[in-house]
């Protein structure tokens, strides 16, 4: 190589965003550039199931399960699905895990890109609207059977309160209130929240609710995965509140798994929500 | 066909390291300095948001002193080198020595290409390791070359006072807060007498390896800054650098005219061609004036708010040609 200076185009002024430097420089590090010849390739790899995100006074839970699925295949049965994607915020993913994971790499080097570039960190929705990019530019694989659909929550410091955004493959952004949950259990998940959901949760009892969910959300999902406790394989929580984000640590979790589990020993549907 | 001038290399390279150097001694000093949890920047620089130390990544920073646009550029190329590389590697992959080269490499290859100015700035990197030993401080010159620097390093305008000063006064493996006074008055210091710079006019930040989150970068900021240095006596600000903005005034110059000094910012009796504000030929320009002195269409809009105010005829006394 003749030239050994860094490439013109590192020096160019302009984008603040990693994802559109990487277009330039290096395309084929972009999990959306791939080709993928046509055809079903959605039973190739495993997918990520089930989310829940659910907001209190002063702060934001989300928690996974940690089932990865190919078929009727356990493919693995302590796989990370929430991330931390900045120090206020926090992604889940369900659908393609590969490609997931990866466009959740893609979307923390993003916002700690913009960070150092300019100094300062992105809006809440700013962040929001680089993970539907992201999304977007996703639909071509997930027309092929590899979609990924992930659910963003974090502390907005502007708005004072922690807030829940989902989409859909096309890269559609939709704010969610209180609660939300996306995955092959989402449905049961949600009904659940739906029945344990209180305006003036705690963060205890927030984290109580979801982990009561994604319970739920196993009991009549098959692709998700419940508390396992021989191997004492528990959901993976995310806390974010004003001071910054952190994922619980396992013996919070797990203690906080042993009294569900205790409880659904008398009532295995859980708790039961008054009726009027 | 007409041959060039003969320029000998020696007189080439001679020429732009002297005008490489006169750029970075206008600027105010940067210190590093190694301390026993990591490494400590500081800087005397009055503004808030054009930064003189950066964060490149987890455990590597940047310093520099010269020409703002110059060193903003490579720090930028810094950044997207690093986070590439994190990205298609890994975190642990990305090491400061390998940017230290890539920045050698650019740097050097401006320099000795004839096509381009050589830039105007030096450079720290600095990468913090598990424990002191690791620790690593780079220095990279205007011509690309590398210096691998232990314990402290100074760079900018006053650097050899302040690394006198330095020299003196610091001891390896002190607490963050020694660290940071000496270095405070380190800057401070000159030959004739001694400065108390107001806190507000510091920049610090440091590499902290005792920060539990994976990127140990942080600034200090001056209610900290006030903390650790606690009262030190009539606070005095420093001289305005030609790198800083004045409010309310146009692009600062210091100096005199010398014809023989092709850096110098600021130009004699030459009237300049437009006028740096308005943009209309000055009176004085030597090119053929318009046939009507500036009439009203050539005005920008009349702002209703504003009256309406006549270009000056000539540029302010103190503010040479506006430079590209």
């Amino acid at each position: 190589m003749s030239d050994s200076r860094l490439p013109s185009s590192f020096m160019a002024p302009g984008t603040s965003s990693f994802a559109d430097f990487l277009g330039i420089e290096a395309p084929d590090l972009l999990p959306s550039r791939r080709a993928v010849p046509t055809g079903n390739a959605g039973d190739l790899a495993p997918h990520g199931t089930t989310i829940v995100a659910a907001t209190f006074d002063g702060g934001v839970v989300m928690a996974g399960d940690r089932r990865a699925t190919m078929g009727n295949i356990i493919a693995q049965r302590d796989i990370q699905k929430v991330f931390p994607a900045d120090e206020f915020s926090v992604v889940g993913i369900a659908g393609t895990a590969g490609l997931a994971v990866e466009m959740v790499r893609l979307f923390q080097t993003e916002l700690e890109h913009y960070e150092k570039i300019e100094g300062t960190t992105l809006s809440m929705d700013g962040k929001a609207n680089r993970l539907a990019a992201l999304i977007r530019a996703n639909l071509g694989l997930a027309m092929q059977g590899l979609a990924v659909v992930p659910l963003f929550a974090g502390y907005d410091n502007a708005a004072g309160q922690g807030r829940i955004f989902s989409y859909d493959v096309t890269g559609g952004r939709y704010e969610e209130t209180a609660f939300h949950s996306v995955g092959s259990g989402s449905l049961f998940a949600r009904g659940s929240l739906k029945k344990l959901y209180r305006d003036d949760f705690s963060a205890d009892e927030a984290v109580m609710a979801v982990v009561q969910a994604l319970y739920d959300a196993a009991d009549d999902d098959s692709a998700t995965g419940g508390p396992d406790l021989t191997r004492r394989i528990f959901p993976v929580v995310h806390l974010i509140t004003p001071d910054g984000g952190h994922r619980m640590p396992d013996d919070e979790v797990s203690a906080i798994a042993d009294r569900m589990i205790a409880s659904r020993m008398q009532r295995p549907d859980g708790p039961a929500a008054p009726l009027t | 066909m007409s041959m060039p001038f003969y320029v000998s290399p020696e007189q080439m390279m001679k020429d732009r390291a002297d005008f490489a150097r006169k750029g970075i001694a206008r600027g105010r000093s940067v210190v590093a300095l190694q301390y026993a949890d990591g490494i400590l920047f500081v800087s005397e620089n009055p503004s808030k948001a054009l930064h003189k130390v950066s964060e490149i990544y987890d455990r590597i920073a940047f310093a520099a002193v010269g020409r703002y646009n110059e060193f903003e550029n490579l720090r930028i190329a810094g950044v997207r080198l690093a986070d590439m590389r994190g990205y298609a590697y890994d975190r642990r992959d990305v090491t400061g020595r390998g940017l230290a080269n890539a920045y050698a490499q650019t740097l050097g290859t401006i320099f000795s290409s004839g096509g381009e100015k050589p830039y105007e700035v030096e450079i720290f990197v600095a990468e913090i390791g598990d424990v002191a030993d690791d620790d690593q401080l780079y220095r990279l010159t205007y011509d690309g070359q590398v210096a691998d620097e232990h314990g402290f390093a100074v760079m900018g305008g006053a650097a050899d006072v302040v690394a006198g000063h330095l020299r003196e006064h610091y001891v390896a493996g002190s607490s963050l807060e020694d660290v940071l006074r000496v270095a405070v008055s380190a800057l401070g210091h000159s030959e004739t007498d001694d400065r108390v710079i107001p806190v507000g006019d510091l920049e610090v930040a440091a590499l902290d390896r005792t920060r539990t989150q994976p990127r140990k970068f942080l600034r200090l900021r001056e209610t900290r800054l006030a903390e650790i240095l606690g009262t030190r006596g009539a606070e005095e600000a420093g001289d305005p650098a030609p790198e800083d903005a004045i409010a309310g005034s146009g692009p600062h110059h210091s100096g005199e005219d010398d014809p023989a000094d092709p850096t110098d910012q600021v130009s004699g009796a030459v009237a300049p061609l437009e006028d740096p504000v308005t943009g209309e030929p000055t009176a004085q320009a030597p090119v053929a004036p318009p046939a009507d002195p500036p009439t009203e269409q050539a005005q920008p809009p009349a702002d209703p708010d504003v009256p309406p105010t006549t270009p000056p005829a000539t540029p302010p006394a103190d503010s040479g040609p506006a430079r590209p």
